[in-house]
C-alpha cells in the first residue's frame, strides 16, 4: 500500500491541495457543488475550484458566521455547499452557525477546515486548530473525516459529497508524505470503518491526518527492536470503527494514538471511548498535551511539541510496559 | 405579483385573522407555561399578512421547490407562526396546544425538520437571516421566482452576524430578499436602546446598501405599500417596521416583563382573549 511519489502531483501534495483538487475534479460530477469561502480560497486549496468554477465559486469575504449560516439557505435551494476556511474559524469562530443552521436541521453542507495542528506552522497558535476533532465528534450526529495522505483526501472527498448530510473534513497545510498509492485513491471511502494498514501483534499505533504517516515510520523503528506494532489509519474519527479496535483489543491488547491535535476529546478520547464499551485495553495518546502552539515550521514544532515517530516509539515502548504490569 | 390595495372590508378581515392568531399563540402559551408572548404579539400582523395576502405558497406541498419562503429569525415568536401555519392547513389546528412538550411537532423556537411549513431552523439569534441571505442567493442563482422574506428581532440585530449578512446581501444584489425589522422597542431585558443603541436604523442599513424604508408595523395598508415597494427595487430590501410589544393586550403592551419571564395565569389568558375579541383557533 505504501509507495513514495505516484500521488496525484509529482510530489507529495498537501491534503488541503489535495481537497481543493479534489472536489474540483468530482464537481462535474456533482453539479450541485458550491464553494462558500471566506477570503482564504489560496490558503484551502479551493483556488482550483474557483479557476475551474467561478460561478460556483461565492466569495463570502471574512465574515465566517454568515458564511456557515448562508450555506443552510443554498442547502435549502438543493445545493451542496462546500465550506472553505481554516479550522479555527469553520469549528471555532462559526461553530454555533455550524450547530444550529446545518447540524440540527441536518442541511447538506460540507464544512472543511484546514490549518490543523501544528503542521499550521509559523502563524502560531492562534491559527494552529487542536480542538476542532474534540468540538465537531460532540455535535450530534456530525460525520468527522480526517484523511492521511492526497490519495485518501480523494476518496474520502468523494464519500463526503455522496453523503447525503452534513460532514466534517479535517485537511492541513503541509506536504504529507505518501501513506497510499493513486490507485487508492479511487478505491471505495468507507464511513465508520478504519483501515488497517499493516497488521502486529504486539502494540496498535492508531493515527489521524499528518499523524498516520509518522506512526508507519514509527513501526519501522519499532520492527528493528524486535517489536511487532499495527497501524491503523483512522480517516473515519466519527462514526469510529468500533468493530475494528475491539478486534484489535483482543488480539494486540496495547494502544498507541497519534494525533496533531489536544489529547482531550480528540482521536485519542474517541478510542478510549470506543474500548470502554467494548474491550477495554491500555492506551497512550500522542498529541498535544492540553497546551497551545507557538510560532515555528512545522517539522520544528513536531519535535518540540512531542509528534514525531519517535515519540510515537516512545509511547508504544510505555504501554507495552503498562501492558505487561496488567 | 403585486397585491392591489387593501379595501375596507378587507382591512377588518385581515385584522380579525391576526387577533386570531394573536389569541390562538396566547392559548398555546398559556398551555405550554413558557413562552414569549411580547414580542408574538408585536410581530403577529406582519406574519399574518405575508401568509394571507403576500407569498406564494402551496400549504399542501409545503416542499414545494419554487414556493417563496418565510425564515422567522425572531423565532422566539413562533406561536404566531405556528397558529398562521395551522390556519393554513399546514398540519391540523389540534397540534397548536402541544406547543413545547416532549414529542410534539411544535419546538420553542422553529425546527424546519419537525413542523411543515417552517422553511428555516432559527431563534439562535441571527442565524435566520443569514440563512435567509443564503436562500436569496440560492433562488437567484437557481433562475428561480420564489422571494424570500425574512423577520429579525431589534434586539436580535445587535448580532454581528445580520450585519455581516447585511453586506453580504447588498454586495450580491439580492433584490428578491425582503427584511422586516419588528421595531418593537424592547429586548428580553429592557429597552433595546438602553441595552445596546442601535438607532438610527434606517440610516444605518441604507449605509450598508439596501433600499429601505419605515412603517408602522400594525397598519396593513402600509405592510402592502411596503411590500409591493419591494417587488420593484434592485437591492435587498429592509423594512423597519415599527410596533408595539404585546400589541392588542394593554397590560402586557410595552411591558418588557411580558418578553418572556412570565408565566400567563388562567385570568390574564381571559382578560386577554376579551382584549382580542375572540378565542382564535380551539
Amino acid at each position: 500500500m505504501k509507495s513514495s511519489s505516484d500521488a496525484l502531483g509529482t510530489r507529495p501534495g498537501s491534503l488541503r491541495e489535495a481537497c481543493g483538487r479534489a472536489v474540483t475534479d468530482m464537481a462535474r460530477e456533482f453539479p450541485e457543488v458550491v464553494v462558500l469561502d471566506a477570503d482564504v480560497a489560496g490558503g484551502t486549496g479551493f483556488h482550483h475550484f474557483r479557476s475551474a468554477f467561478p460561478n460556483r465559486f461565492i466569495q463570502c469575504g471574512i465574515a465566517e458566521q454568515n458564511m456557515v449560516a448562508m450555506a443552510a439557505g443554498l442547502a435549502d435551494f438543493g445545493y451542496t455547499p462546500v465550506i472553505s476556511t481554516y479550522a479555527v474559524f469553520s469549528t471555532m469562530r462559526a461553530v454555533e452557525m455550524v450547530r444550529n443552521s446545518i447540524v440540527l436541521p441536518g442541511m447538506n453542507v460540507k464544512i472543511t477546515g484546514s490549518h490543523v495542528g501544528m503542521d499550521a506552522g509559523p502563524d502560531g497558535a492562534t491559527h494552529q486548530s487542536v480542538e476542532d476533532i474534540a468540538i465537531m465528534r460532540a455535535l450530534p450526529g456530525l460525520i468527522v473525516l480526517s484523511p492521511a495522505d492526497a490519495n485518501d483526501m480523494r476518496r474520502a472527498v468523494r464519500a463526503m459529497l455522496e453523503h447525503e448530510g452534513p460532514v466534517y473534513l479535517r485537511t492541513g497545510r503541509s506536504p504529507v508524505p505518501d501513506v497510499y498509492t493513486k490507485r487508492d485513491s479511487f478505491s471505495e471511502f468507507r464511513i465508520g470503518e478504519a483501515d488497517l494498514l499493516a497488521d502486529g501483534r504486539d502494540v496498535c499505533l492508531i493515527g489521524t491526518g499528518v499523524m498516520v504517516s509518522r506512526c508507519l515510520e514509527a513501526q519501522g523503528l519499532l520492527e528493528r527492536e524486535g517489536i511487532s506494532a499495527a497501524v491503523v489509519n483512522m480517516s473515519s474519527i466519527k462514526p469510529i470503527d468500533d468493530k475494528l479496535l475491539s478486534r484489535l483489543a483482543k488480539t494486540v491488547g496495547a494502544f498507541v494514538t497519534a494525533e496533531d491535535h489536544n489529547i482531550i476529546g480528540g482521536l485519542g478520547s474517541a478510542v478510549a471511548e470506543s474500548l470502554s464499551k467494548t474491550t477495554p485495553a491500555v492506551v497512550e495518546m500522542v498529541g498535544l498535551k492540553d497546551t497551545f502552539g507557538e510560532s515555528g515550521e512545522p517539522a520544528d514544532l513536531a519535535t518540540k511539541y512531542h509528534l514525531m515517530p519517535e515519540d510515537v516509539v516512545k509511547a508504544a515502548k510505555r504501554v507495552l510496559e503498562r501492558k505487561s504490569n496488567r | 405579483m403585486a397585491s392591489p390595495a387593501i379595501g375596507q372590508e378587507d382591512l377588518s378581515v385581515m385584522q380579525s385573522i391576526a387577533n386570531a392568531n394573536r389569541a390562538t399563540a396566547l392559548r398555546m402559551i398559556h398551555a405550554a407555561g413558557s413562552g414569549h408572548p411580547g414580542g408574538t404579539l408585536s410581530c403577529a400582523d406582519i406574519v399574518t399578512y405575508l401568509y394571507e395576502r403576500e407569498m406564494n405558497i402551496r400549504p399542501k406541498e409545503p416542499d414545494w421547490g419554487e414556493r417563496d419562503r418565510f425564515v422567522l429569525s425572531k423565532g422566539h415568536a413562533c406561536p404566531v407562526l405556528y397558529a398562521e401555519l395551522a390556519r393554513c392547513s399546514y398540519f391540523p389546528v389540534d397540534q397548536l396546544m402541544t406547543l413545547r412538550r416532549v414529542g410534539s411537532i411544535l419546538q420553542g423556537v422553529p425546527d424546519r425538520r419537525l413542523t411543515p411549513g417552517v422553511d428555516m431552523t432559527t431563534g439562535s439569534l441571527g442565524i435566520g437571516f443569514s440563512a435567509a441571505v443564503g436562500m436569496a442567493l440560492g433562488a437567484k442563482k437557481r433562475g428561480s421566482t420564489a422571494r424570500i422574506y425574512c423577520m429579525i428581532g431589534d434586539g436580535e440585530i445587535a448580532e454581528g452576524m445580520v450585519w455581516e449578512g447585511l453586506l453580504f446581501a447588498a454586495h450580491a444584489s439580492l433584490s428578491n430578499l425582503v427584511c422586516f425589522l419588528d421595531h418593537n422597542k424592547f429586548s428580553s431585558d429592557s429597552a433595546v436602546r438602553l441595552v445596546l443603541n442601535v438607532e438610527p436604523y434606517l440610516e444605518k442599513i441604507k449605509a450598508f446598501g439596501w433600499a429601505a424604508t419605515e412603517i408602522d408595523g400594525h397598519d396593513f395598508q402600509q405592510i402592502s405599500s411596503a411590500l409591493n415597494e419591494a417587488r420593484t427595487s434592485n437591492r435587498p430590501f429592509f423594512i423597519v417596521a415599527h410596533t408595539v410589544k404585546g400589541k392588542g393586550v394593554p397590560y402586557m403592551e410595552n411591558d418588557p416583563a411580558w418578553h418572556g419571564s412570565l408565566a400567563l395565569s388562567d385570568q390574564q389568558l381571559a382578560q386577554a382573549l376579551e382584549a382580542l375579541g375572540g378565542r382564535g383557533e380551539k
